[in-house]
């Protein structure tokens, strides 16, 4: 069973031709097939992504990365769209900042974005001011979200502007679904499916703004076909998705990424083998990744590897952890 | 890969309603019973079931229909009998607004309350509904609509249900078996009381379709509807159906393209693309098979050609789709019907079974070595699946979100194949051209806009309806023509998607050029007028709250900028602006640019267009200076 079905096809290695074609000015040479993004990579040029990551397959959703090609109606996302030779690219141009500054503000004046790594930065560097749109409405009532019924919708509220807030789920020991930090970047139901670990726990429900990521019939994760591979958490990038000893260190304002080590070493429980990240603070393990660039998990473990590192060492962390019976 | 099943148990009910459409389950392996002697070894799935996943959305309105909403166990069983997740098929069910994932009652009225029908009786209406039924079935928080009675009819509100000739709406659903589905129009206070209190619906609105136009002899498009009995293949024979075809296997694949590129017809969905060039690009595809979809998905508020060509001259569209077809290489069609228009269902396929039982439809078609045949999908509630990729989508059993182009359809469309996709009045056109030839046609209209063109008129007009007039009619006369109020103070040409003009600026020719010199836009050929007894900034509020309520969501400046766009307009018409009524429209015009340039689709890119007319050329909102 996939999400992809017979509508896409895996795109045939053909043979790769160079291509030339120029960004803000600079001719660029790159095989066809080439994404804008990952041409502009190679010469230096940073473009900001959010909904974008290189083990998944690109769903062009957050638009923060598009840039403008020369003579297009629209603005294009540099993460999907591939170089054409003789394509004109811009990629600082002002109707490119002004999309990514909407964009941005546009998220972070509807979803907590305080554990997105490099946000503020990025909201400063393009002088974001999302607090215009209003003060942030409060957040909606456990469920309500979840029972929206698709195009129907309460009529705003001019004291407010509205978000995705709602409260914490909490529903299991290993790891909490945060979705008022959800940016909706389908990251987490890609590889929840079809792009990793073929679960389908997940999947988008409903649509508009009260888009979100569920289980069917939204039921806890317990209830659901969750395996507790932890995946999704890996390739989330807000936050939205953590694993429960991070999220109770930083409750705890324990959490400092500045005073953690990674030890990259080998998973002890089968003969896969698999790359295993462990971040440790205060000489306690705290987090359990594998690298993205690994050409065995892509980041990706399973149960075990993500979460079954308790036994290595006795300690706070790890009690507060403890699976099942906690 | 093994799926995790839902435990709820179906109903037998629910299970004969999915049964009826997906066939009976072969094995204990997709919902049937296990007999072990046959099921124990080996599993039943993989390819072939995958490629069942198209019939998800028809399974799910099979429940739908007969049961009224979709519970945990019919879904369940769905998913079992289509091996779907059923988390995914949670996100399809709740995509759709007429899919209920929660109780509903058997009965429910959806009445409309958009730009045509709110201020044209539509308010008259909902004060009767809530009088007698209590607030409208709604996003409230926490669920509070879950505590319906099956057997207590309910109302909600619906966007435009494209009957705005025919003010006000409302499409009546009774599940059961069978189903029943009504639209009708001119409802009055009286009328929406009694069906709410369980009465049996009238005929349909449309059951006889006329046109304010009937029996000019200068009609093309309309020229059968209202004249010639839409349920007789023979009627329409009689009057010149199906010469059309003959001619063009007598033309030939690339003889037909020829006169439908030398026509210069292009596309009536909105987008204006030539279609010889689409036809051309779909039959030199090397991949197959092809496909052919006719949009009929018509859900621009204010739009209601297509249904009238549906349900007034359905012979003829199945005749044109089998001509391109016959152009461009397909053997299979679909019509993607909107959901709202029961009566052109049920005409359309009554037309296609009569072509079928003839000949017309099926395997060698008028004895040539021609193959065709035609399925109609249904929409489930959703404008977006008019967007063609979204429409892709839909039909394969997901959710309707637009894809990232390119590729392109004529490339890789529906189960990434090639698709010609074309608009209803479209492919009408085809048949004139193809009988006349594509210099004929394209002599009537203007240079740069060929052939004639169906304009939607409604509002504060004397008789509304579908009018056909050759392209560089003035606008100033077609609003003569039906009788436009007085004291008109707008137009909304295009529909939500399109423009609001002031009445000043309505005397310029209806062409493609026409109106780009106007800085407006044809769209899908609405024309609905507002005159000083209604509430334009509500009806800018109304296609605001539309565009949040049909964006798909996928992407972030579409989704969150409907949201910002509405909440300012909000602010505007209460008096509540954060910094003045300037700072207010400035901050519209910035969500607005981001909007057009960064979304993905139509939907998005369009969502500021009215919006943006109707704050600079009607200068609405003023008062909303503080
Ligand atoms: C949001 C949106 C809704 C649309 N709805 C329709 C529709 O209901 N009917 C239609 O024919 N085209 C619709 N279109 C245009 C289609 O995407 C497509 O361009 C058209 O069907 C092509 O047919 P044509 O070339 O004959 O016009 C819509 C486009 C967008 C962006
Ligand atoms: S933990 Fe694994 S199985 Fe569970 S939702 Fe995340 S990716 Fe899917
Ligand atoms: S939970 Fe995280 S990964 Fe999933 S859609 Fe939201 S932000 Fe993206
Ligand atoms: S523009 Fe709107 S409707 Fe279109 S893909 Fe984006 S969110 Fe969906
Ligand atoms: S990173 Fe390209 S669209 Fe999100
Ligand atoms: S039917 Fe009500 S506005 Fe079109």
């Amino acid at each position: 069973m996939t999400t992809t079905l017979i509508s896409i096809e895996r795109p045939t290695r053909a043979p790769k031709k160079p291509l030339a074609f120029t960004i803000d000015g600079r001719a660029v040479t790159v095989e066809e097939g080439t994404t804008i993004l990952a041409a502009c990579r190679t010469i230096g040029i940073e473009i900001p992504t959010l909904c974008f990551l290189e083990t998944l397959r690109p769903v062009n959703a957050c638009r923060l990365c598009v840039v403008e090609v020369e003579g297009a109606r629209v603005l294009a996302p540099s993460c999907s769209r591939t170089a054409e030779a003789g394509m004109v690219v811009y990629t600082k141009s002002a109707r490119v900042i002004h999309a990514r500054r909407l964009v941005l503000e546009f998220l972070a004046s509807s979803v907590d974005l305080s554990t997105t790594p490099g946000m503020a930065e990025l909201l400063a560097e393009y002088d974001c001011k999302p607090e215009r749109y209003g003060p942030p409405k409060p957040h909606a009532l456990a469920g309500e979200r979840d029972a929206a019924i698709a195009g129907h919708h309460a009529a705003p509220d001019p004291d407010f502007a509205a978000t995705v807030g709602q409260p914490v789920m909490v529903d299991n020991d290993l790891y909490v679904r945060d979705y008022a930090k959800c940016v909706l970047c389908y990251k987490c139901v890609e590889a929840c499916g079809a792009d990793h670990q073929n679960s389908f726990a997940i999947a988008v429900a409903g649509r508009g703004f009260n888009a979100r990521i569920s289980t069917e019939m939204a039921v806890p994760l317990p209830d659901s076909a969750c395996v507790y591979c932890g995946n999704c958490i890996a390739v989330c990038p807000t936050g939205a998705l953590m694993a429960k000893p991070e999220f109770d260190m930083r409750a705890a304002g324990s959490w400092n990424i500045e005073a953690q080590t990674t030890t990259d070493t080998i998973c002890p429980y089968c003969g896969v083998g698999c790359t295993l990240s462990l971040h440790v603070q205060d000489n306690t393990i705290v987090k359990a990744t594998s690298p993205l660039e690994n050409s065995i998990t892509l980041g990706n473990l399973c149960v075990k590897g993500r979460f079954g590192w308790q036994y290595v060492q006795p300690g706070p962390s790890a009690d507060s952890a403890t699976t099942r019976d906690g | 890969m093994d799926i995790r099943l839902l435990q709820a148990v179906p109903s037998d009910t629910e299970r004969a309603a999915v049964d009826a459409v997906l066939g009976a389950p072969a094995s204990g392996w997709d919902g049937g019973v296990r007999v072990n002697a046959r099921d124990s070894h080996l599993a039943y799935g993989g390819r072939a079931m995958r490629e069942r996943r198209h019939e998800l959305v028809p399974a799910l309105q099979a429940l739908q229909a007969r049961v009224g909403w979709i519970s945990e166990g019919g879904l369940g069983y769905v998913c079992e009998r289509l091996q779907v997740p059923p988390a995914e098929a949670w996100g399809v069910a709740t995509f759709y607004a007429l899919l209920a994932t929660s109780p509903r009652p058997r009965r429910m009225l959806h009445v409309c309350d958009d730009v045509g029908c709110r201020d044209n009786g539509g308010r008259e209406v909902e004060a009767a509904l809530v009088a007698a039924g209590g607030p409208a079935v709604a996003h409230e928080p926490s669920g509070t609509h879950m505590q319906l009675d099956a057997n207590t009819p309910a109302w909600m509100h619906s966007p435009c249900l494209g009957l705005c000739d025919q003010a006000p709406a409302v499409l009546v659903t009774d599940a059961g078996d069978p189903a029943v589905e009504r639209l009708i129009g001119r409802v009055t206070a009286d009328v929406a009381r009694a069906l709410l209190a369980g009465a049996a619906p009238g005929a349909d609105a449309l059951a006889n379709t006329v046109v304010p136009q009937v029996g000019d002899p200068s009609l093309v498009l309309l020229q059968r509807v209202g004249v010639v009995d839409p349920t007789s293949l023979t009627a329409y024979r009689n009057a010149g159906g199906y010469a059309a075809l003959g001619r063009a296997l007598q033309l030939g694949a690339e003889g037909v393209i020829a006169e439908v590129t030398a026509s210069r017809l292009v596309g009536r969905g909105g987008a204006a693309f030539p279609t010889g060039r689409k036809w051309e690009a779909v039959r030199t595809q090397r991949a197959t098979p092809h496909y052919l979809i006719c949009n009929a998905d018509e859900s621009e508020p204010g739009t209601f050609k297509d249904r009238v060509l549906l349900t007034g001259d359905p012979f003829a569209i199945v005749e044109a789709m089998t001509i391109a077809a016959f152009a461009t290489g397909c053997e299979h069609g679909f019509v993607y019907l909107r959901a709202e228009y029961p009566l052109a269902n049920e005409r359309l396929q009554g037309a296609i079974t009569q072509a079928r039982a003839a000949g017309l439809l099926g395997e060698n078609i008028l004895g040539q070595p021609f193959r065709f045949d035609i399925e109609i999908r249904r929409g489930a509630g959703a404008y977006i699946c008019g967007e063609e990729t979204a429409l892709f989508e839909s039909i394969e059993g997901k959710r309707g979100e637009p894809r990232s182009k390119p590729p392109f359809p004529v490339q890789s469309g529906v189960f990434g194949k090639p698709t010609l996709v074309n608009n209803v009045e479209t492919l009408a056109n085809v048949l004139p051209i193809v009988l006349h030839g594509g210099a004929a046609f394209a002599a009537i209209g203007t240079t740069q806009s060929t052939g004639t063109r169906l304009f939607c008129l409604s509002g504060a007009v004397e008789r509304p309806g579908v009018y056909e007039a050759p392209f560089g009619t003035s606008l100033k006369a077609l609003l003569k023509t039906a009788g436009a109020s007085p004291r008109m103070r707008a137009v909304l040409l295009g529909g939500a998607a399109g423009t609001f003009l002031p009445a000043a600026d309505t005397d310029f020719p209806l062409s493609l050029e026409g109106a780009r010199a106007a800085e407006t836009t044809l769209g899908s050929g609405v024309v609905m007028v507002f005159d000083d007894s209604q509430d334009l900034e509500a009806a800018v509020l109304r296609i605001a709250a539309f565009f949040r309520d049909e964006s798909c969501g996928q992407c972030v400046p579409c989704r969150v900028g409907t949201v910002r766009q509405e909440e300012a307009l909000h602010r505007l018409a209460r008096g509540k602006t954060r910094g003045g009524a300037e700072a207010e429209f400035a901050l519209l015009e910035e969500i607005g640019v981001a909007m057009r340039d960064a979304s993905i689709c139509g939907l998005g890119q369009t969502a500021y267009a009215a919006v943006e007319s109707a704050v600079k050329r009607l200068q609405l909102f003023q008062g909303g200076a503080v």
